[in-house]
């Protein structure tokens, strides 16, 4: 190999630079993105670290049952007061976002897995191969996620598995799709020719390039899709197809709060909503915002 | 302009000739009797007719032609890449094994480590995303070179094709280069992989000319230490002159002309060679006004049967139009004209 280069390094023991950038840079490139971004990502971090810390950060154990002290209001011993059976809310929340997270990460996870796989195969291959994925995706966008997961509960029984499951496969369409439109406009432009020009396998040019340089886009959908995820899975909870009482589950929280909300308490049903409101609109202005970053780049 | 002899000429390493397993002597490149054809519904719509083309060892040949003659075609086929739905008849034997009959793990070993190609527009054909050292790196990293070596070996690279800081070069993004660097950068890729031939397609035609000058230096010094073969193909006969040791002139798909540099410009033998070169402009104060060639271009699939050129031709007779002549040899010369041994361009 090094016969046929004459020129020599120079210095060969320098150290090469790290060809990644490091972490400060990243961040202060996340913060450019505006004020209200900065926040949202903010907010996400602090709700990720909140639901894995809540062992350590819980008062009191989410199911202790203290019939004694039944709606009690704000106070130094319960922050967000307690529910009908005298649990504490502020422990409940905690642990509650630790299901209220990990389903629609589930869903979200395996969706975009999928749904690269699919489109990346569906915009490769093209021909039969692309009409068969394209037509399997509508068949599925036919379906709603929440009738799908219904259908999943009713067939395998309520808990967390079953409606994640049936939300995974409804997902999948929506990046799916996305992913094939953009991997058809990306593998047109000629750096792609070259690397099969170079003998590149078809494998390695959507693993090694095609697939990260759509990364980004497709982050973006998936942040946002993991809102929606989040407000479904708290939605069948609420409806008592998904996480089942008495475990903590901002969803089930909701149900539960509806009693006490005819008493005019209001906690019990209104701290969990709100977590969930700000939950679904960080993942929205996140997901945006990342959109946004991807069509200022290409622009 | 373009100074044939540069510095790095002394170095330059004998090219080897190859020999097939017989011990006869093998082309590097040998195109015969290339004929491709796009479906086109009912009737097949050609794009190459009946192209020969060779390149011997550490050769430069160019491959001049209009746009749309079909000369990029006829480029890429060496790497087996057809376009879309195309059927090829003949050969394209690259160090004597056919392309054209190749399956998918033999084209992969040619592009890998035999050919190499460099495209027309650098900022096109390398990946935006990723930064210089990852794009140089990746090849030999695949082929199991270890990272540190595969970055001293790009930095090698980089210093090559005179390019300053090639360490801090390697952190950067393709977008931190100009045109011309990048080219550069490309070509370092290219010949990264230490190939035997290296397919030039319109390489400087995206960039400034004083960067074309530049670049075209770097490739005909590589290429000569490296003993690689080099087809380049170009629209610019002129610039094909300044670094070719042959050129074939293609028209309408097909070659009409073929001859050692030299004696492609001081005898044309055919008349659209001859109209090509008077079409140049030329800055000697006797020269001649440049001449423009009547009509348009054509591809193979719309010219009239008889020679495609025939319209367009100021010698053109009745049989011109009904009769396409063929490739006719005479010597290191060939020529496709009906009437090329009548003298009609003394």
């Amino acid at each position: 190999m090094s016969a046929s280069a004459p020129a020599s390094v120079k210095d060969a023991s320098t150290p090469t630079p790290p060809l990644r950038r490091g972490a400060p840079a990243r961040i202060r490139k996340l913060a450019a993105q505006g004020p209200l971004f900065t926040a949202a990502v903010l907010v996400l971090v602090l709700l990720v670290l909140l639901a894995v810390c809540a062992p350590l950060l819980a008062p009191y154990e989410p199911d202790a049952i203290d019939l004694k002290n039944s709606l009690a209001g704000t106070g130094p011993d319960h922050w967000l007061g307690t529910d009908q059976s005298g649990r504490d809310i502020l422990s409940r929340m905690l642990y509650g976002a630790r299901t209220g997270l990990l389903g629609p990460l589930a869903v979200v996870g395996v969706s975009t897995v999928l749904g690269i796989a699919m489109g990346v195969v569906a915009a490769w291959r093209g021909g039969w191969v692309d009409s068969l994925l394209s037509r399997s995706m509508d068949l599925l966008f036919a379906f709603p996620a929440m009738l799908l997961a219904i259908l999943c509960v009713a067939v395998f029984g309520a808990g967390l598995t079953a409606p994640v499951i049936a939300m995974m496969i409804a997902y999948t369409p929506y990046v799916g799709r996305l992913v094939r439109s953009i991997a058809r406009q990306e593998q047109t432009r000629p750096y792609i020719e070259s690397y099969r020009v170079q003998g590149w396998s078809g494998w390695s040019i959507c693993t090694r390039h095609l697939i990260p340089n759509i990364t980004p886009t497709v982050l973006a959908q998936s942040a946002i899709n993991f809102g929606y995820a989040l407000m479904e899975l708290a939605g069948l909870s609420y409806l008592g197809f998904g996480v089942q009482a008495p475990t903590a589950d901002w969803g089930v929280m909701v149900s539960e709060g509806q009693n006490p909300l005819l008493k005019d308490v209001m906690l019990p049903a209104l701290a969990p909503a709100t977590a969930i409101v700000i939950a679904v609109v960080a993942f929205g202005i996140v997901g945006e915002g990342l959109a946004d970053r991807v069509s200022k780049r290409e622009r | 302009m373009f100074d044939k002899t540069t510095a790095g000429d002394t170095e330059a390493r004998p090219a080897t000739s190859g020999t097939d397993t017989a011990g006869r002597d093998v082309p590097l490149l040998d195109i015969a009797g290339l004929t491709l054809r796009l479906p086109d519904h009912a009737a097949a719509r050609p794009i190459l007719d009946g192209v020969d083309l060779r390149v011997d060892r550490g050769e430069t040949v160019g491959l001049v032609g209009e746009s749309g003659s079909g000369k990029s075609v006829a480029c890429r086929t060496v790497l087996g890449l057809l376009p879309k739905g195309a059927r090829a008849e003949g050969t394209v034997r690259v160090e004597g094994t056919d392309v054209l009959a190749m399956g998918a793990a033999g084209l992969r070993d040619v592009r890998r480590n035999k050919v190499a190609m460099v495209f027309q527009d650098p900022r096109a054909s390398v990946n935006p995303m990723r930064r210089v050292g990852d794009f140089l790196t990746e090849g030999l990293r695949v082929r199991g070179v270890p990272k540190e070596q595969a970055l001293a070996r790009a930095q090698e690279l980089l210093t090559e094709v005179g390019i300053r800081d090639p360490h801090g070069a390697l952190r950067r993004f393709p977008h931190q280069f100009s045109g011309g660097m990048l080219q550069r950068v490309v070509i370092a890729a290219a010949l990264s992989g230490d190939p035997a031939l290296l397919l030039a397609d319109e390489p400087t035609t995206a960039l400034d000319v004083t960067t074309q000058a530049e670049v075209v230096g770097i490739l005909r010094r590589l290429q000569h230490r490296h003993g690689t073969g080099m087809l380049f193909v170009t629209h610019d006969l002129e610039l094909a002159a300044a670094i070719c040791d042959r050129i074939y002139v293609m028209y309408a798909g097909r070659i009409v002309e073929s001859q050692p540099v030299a004696d492609l410009f001081a005898r044309p033998r055919h008349p659209y060679t001859a109209a090509l070169l008077a079409s140049t402009p030329r800055l000697e104060a006797d020269a001649a006004a440049p001449q423009p060639i009547p009509g348009r271009p054509v591809s193979l699939a719309e010219a009239p049967p008889g020679c495609a050129f025939a319209a367009r031709c100021a010698f053109a007779i009745e049989r011109c139009r009904s009769e396409a002549p063929a490739l006719v040899s005479d010597g290191p010369a060939a020529v496709a004209c009906l009437r090329a041994d009548e003298g009609i361009l003394q």
